[in-house]
């Protein structure tokens, strides 16, 4: 044996507090080395009941009351008790300080891996990746949150917890499409919203208020150019649209659908990196704890639980088998990093001929270039190698419910190389897995209806529930709610229609 | 630069308690009809435990728009074993979760049920809400006939009996050790002062006079503090705590004729789950017995009691005889608190219902803490009643009768049954 007893982090299975530090001591070294630019953290240890409760709210420490987190807690706490999954040993939240979750269940072996993927992989890639830093506030996001769980609270004792929960359950259908994916949100924070909150309040009610004038008019103003459209350019925020336009939203109700989009918008980035993030984190756990370990300061006997444990994380089950569920993140995420710092490092002439770029360039340079610059969509399109499909042993299948049977219609061979990837590459865009719907027109002269276009994608037809979320729709708007698809000659048809009985004005 | 390490197992538990009661709330009537189907399934000694309830995932998913099956799909998959491009495959391929499907369902839309557990207090509470008695169990069943009395601390106030001389006296030590102080600390000085002055002048200065008469005043002074005040006084405290009696047995008596249909039957449980809930209340030990009779009566267990189906004729006075043979047998010493409680349609062969009325007067209602009588019916009390009534008066407090139409009638009866006694 070469390594020293001596030159070990600390001994035994058992972590303690001191031991933590330690750990993390050696890991920030390490990651530091490898020049890992990661906001401060915070390590917080917690009980398997609090981590099905971190679970149920998504992660966050702070959040709105509402049953459904209820229901996610259930069902976690369930399928736990019941054995079929292991509680998820790490949760990390993009926030600075970025705070990291350690079970106290885990021994130190699995503690040092949650320090290493989430202390240093996950908070380097939230601090780097240009979504996060572009739509989220990394600083503001817990304040932003206790301020609406504040605000919801209030809410729920002024007008009753039934009212609260309708308009919350409604706000939730929307959630999906309730982000903007282009334009850039400003920073949340706690402070700036309680500011602006009172005068945002009176500003949007005069505002809407001006819309739904209805005093009558002399004929002579109506003209041509009031039979435009509104709104003048279709609308894929909805829940943007409903809290800016709705006609019967009090101001509480504005506030907290705006509450609702910003928080879903918060994580939309989070949906679009997933594979690029859990990859990274991957990938960055297993480099360092590997590095220390040829370093002398870890034993065989950590290693063997380190790995095992990693192993199983970034298992890809086969088409074939029962345990298949579609494409494991992890697994896809770590080969994607693994086979980019091969192709930089030790290139064979197919990469060389693939990615002329980045073979023999330098890996952290690379990598770093990567992580900022992608999301999975492009990242996938960009560094899927030829080699990597080989070792997935992907195809593709084309799914035509025109046609009688599925076409395999790519393998991982030479002619189809270009279709996988162009292929898995699509199936990480949200913009085609999330339908395509916006808001086309509001019936302003007549009977304020609102109307939905949805903008078919391959033809893929709504899912039966969309009924059921228009009718959330309707509540929020307040008036009838149509939705159109396009029929195959191409012209608009109804596809279904909510029809809204008048809510009781109430005057203030 | 060291690592901020929090430790936060002892935060807020069950942080999650108010998202699961909202839940439960908004879902209440999927949850109340599955909890009646758990009370179906469950033990009447099963009580102490939460239950596992699966509600319709359906019922609960949460919509959002997304993609339905149908138009035209392109999915990439792992593990190619067998395809070449341009291969045609039936759909789906590979099982439930081939490439024809894609991955798990996106709707939310699995038909699977939503199973979760139910805390016990979770369970009780809607268990109770189906009998129409929201709140009502802390505050009824709580009741408990015998108190101990145990010492707990002192007060200052009590009867003179109930002085306790030892802690009065400390006090009373701790006061004039208190009060006395300031006068102590300046006879002290002042003697020193008046030696001093003895030294250096002569005996008859008014200086030394002066002293002294300060020194016997405050000696005085000091004096007149009162060696025990009423402030001292300190009295035993006693409250009482309830002594819950250590054992109970219960007879559950059940008519199982073929007029006593699921319903009836299902009624009757809740009423002995009830009682079984009550008594638990009450004593730490609780045995039950199972009766059930047509023309002849058997002990049975819990199953057998209210699952069987065997009908005939009705003998009620059978199983009254068991009842009193049991009690000789097994449950005769003073240590047993004994329970009765019989559930019947009431219909009875007419002869037999005289003799039940004896029975119960001179071979059981000695023995036991309490009788009930429910009759489930909807209809006109039967015979059964009719003799039963007459014993209402002559054994008040210890046996009851009472009419059961409905589930819903369950907890009043219950509680009817039981006010005399422990009110």
């Amino acid at each position: 044996m070469t390594k020293k007893r001596s030159r070990l982090i600390a001994e035994g299975s058992e972590w303690t507090l001191e031991n933590l530090a330690l750990y993390d001591a050696e890991i920030g070294r390490v990651a530091r080395e490898f020049g890992l630019d990661c906001y401060r953290h915070q390590l917080e240890i917690i009980t398997a009941e609090q981590m099905m409760d971190a679970y149920a709210a998504i992660g966050m420490p702070v959040y709105y009351h509402h049953w459904s987190f209820g229901k996610h807690f259930l069902e976690t706490e369930n399928r736990y008790k019941r054995g079929q999954m292991g509680l998820a040993y790490e949760i990390v939240i993009n926030s600075d300080p970025c705070i990291a979750y350690l079970m106290e269940e885990n021994t130190l072996t699995m503690q040092a891996l949650v320090i290493a993927h989430a202390g240093y992989g996950h908070n380097s890639f939230f601090k780097g990746n240009h979504l996060f830093k572009q739509w989220t506030s990394a600083d503001a996001i817990i304040d932003y949150l206790v301020f609406a769980r504040h605000y919801i609270a209030e809410c729920e004792e002024r007008h009753g917890v039934d009212a609260v929960e309708h308009l919350l359950d409604a706000c939730h259908a929307l959630g999906n499409l309730g982000v903007d994916r282009y334009k850039r949100s400003p920073p949340l924070s706690l402070e700036k919203e309680k500011v602006r909150q009172r005068e945002r309040e009176a500003y949007l009610q005069a505002q809407v208020n001006d819309l739904w004038r209805t005093l009558p008019r002399h004929d002579a103003t109506v003209s041509a150019a009031e039979e435009r459209r509104f709104p003048e350019e279709p609308e894929e925020n909805l829940l943007y649209f409903v809290e800016k336009n709705a006609p019967l939203l009090e101001p509480w109700q504005r506030e907290i659908v705006r509450i609702v989009r910003k928080i879903s918008q918060y994580f939309y980035p989070q949906r679009q990196t997933q594979v690029m993030n859990e990859g990274w984190a991957c990938f960055w756990h297993y480099t360092l704890l590997n590095t220390l370990y040829d370093e002398g300061k870890l034993n065989e006997g950590f290693m063997l639980e380190f790995l095992q444990s990693h192993t199983n994380v970034v298992y890809q089950p086969p088409y074939n088998s029962p345990w298949y569920s579609g494409i494991n993140p992890y697994a896809l995420g770590f080969a994607l990093w693994r086979d980019i710092r091969r192709i930089c490092e030790t290139p064979t002439d197919e990469d060389r001929q693939w990615f002329p770029e980045i073979a023999d360039s330098d890996w952290r340079e690379t990598f770093d270039f990567a992580m900022r610059n992608f999301k999975d969509e492009s990242f996938i399109a960009q560094y899927l190698s030829p080699r990597l499909m080989r070792e997935f042993r992907l195809f593709a299948v084309l799914d035509d419910d025109a046609k009688a049977m599925l076409k395999v219609d790519a393998i991982h061979d030479e002619p189809g190389y270009r279709a996988l990837r162009r292929n898995l590459a699509e199936q990480y865009n949200l913009g085609s897995s999330d339908p395509n719907i916006q808001v086309w027109n509001v019936d302003l002269r007549g009977d304020r209806s609102l109307t939905l276009r949805h903008f078919a994608h391959q033809r893929r037809p709504l899912s039966p529930a969309s009924l059921v979320v228009l009718e959330h729709l309707s509540t929020l708007w307040g008036f009838n709610v149509r939705l159109e698809h396009q029929n195959p000659a191409g012209e608009w048809t109804l596809l279904a229609e909510r029809k809204t009985e008048r809510r009781k004005h109430t005057d203030p | 630069m060291t690592v901020r390490i929090v430790d936060r197992r002892q935060d807020s538990r069950n942080k999650s308690s108010i998202n699961r009661s909202r839940f439960i709330r908004r879902y209440k009537g999927q949850i109340r009809k599955a909890v009646a189907d758990a009370i179906a399934q469950r033990g009447i000694r099963d009580l102490e435990n939460g239950e596992k309830i699966g509600i319709s995932g359906q019922d609960i998913s949460e919509p959002q728009f997304h993609h339905g099956q149908g138009g035209v799909r392109q999915s990439v998959h792992p593990g190619n074993d067998r395809f070449q491009s341009g291969d045609e495959v039936e759909r789906p391929l590979g099982g439930a979760s081939g490439p024809g499907r894609g991955q798990a369902s996106p709707d939310g839309e699995g038909l699977d049920d939503f199973v979760f557990t139910l805390s016990r207090d979770e369970f009780l509470d809607i268990f109770f809400e189906e009998l129409a008695l929201p709140n009502l169990v802390k505050r009824q069943l709580a009741r408990i006939d015998e108190y101990k009395r145990v010492r707990a601390g002192y007060t200052q106030t009590g009867v003179a009996t109930n002085i306790n001389l030892v802690r009065t006296m400390r006090g009373a030590a701790g006061r004039r050790v208190a009060v006395g102080g300031p006068y102590a600390t300046r006879l002290r000085s002042l003697q020193a002062e008046l030696e001093l002055a003895l030294d250096e002048m002569p005996p008859d200065e008014p200086e030394i006079a002066h002293l002294q008469r300060e020194i016997a005043s405050l000696k005085l002074r000091r004096e007149a503090i009162p060696f025990i005040d009423p402030f001292d006084l300190r009295y035993s405290n006693r409250i009482r705590i309830p002594q819950p009696s250590t054992q109970a047995v219960m007879f559950c008596l059940m008519d199982v004729s073929g007029s006593m249909d699921e319903a009836k039957k299902q009624m009757a449980k809740r009423f002995f789950m009830l009682l079984y809930l009550f008594l638990n209340r009450n004593y730490e030990h609780i045995e039950v017995v199972f009766i059930r009779h047509h023309t002849a009566a058997e002990e049975v267990d819990e199953e057998n009691f209210f699952h069987a189906r065997e009908t005939g004729g009705t003998i009620v006075s059978s199983a009254l005889l068991l009842m009193q043979r049991i009690i000789g047998e097994r449950y005769a010493s003073d240590t047993w608190n004994i329970y009765g409680a019989q559930a019947s349609d009431g219909d009875n062969w007419n002869d037999d219902s005289p003799k039940c009325r004896e029975l119960l007067a001179n071979a059981i209602l000695p023995w036991v803490q309490y009788f009930a009588y429910i009759e489930i019916t909807d209809g006109e009390p039967q015979n059964l009643w009719d003799e039963y009534e007459k014993l209402t008066a002559s054994h008040a407090g210890v046996f009851a009768l009472q009419h059961i139409a409905a589930a819903s009638d369950i907890y009043p009866v219950f509680r009817e049954l039981f006010r005399k006694r422990l009110a």
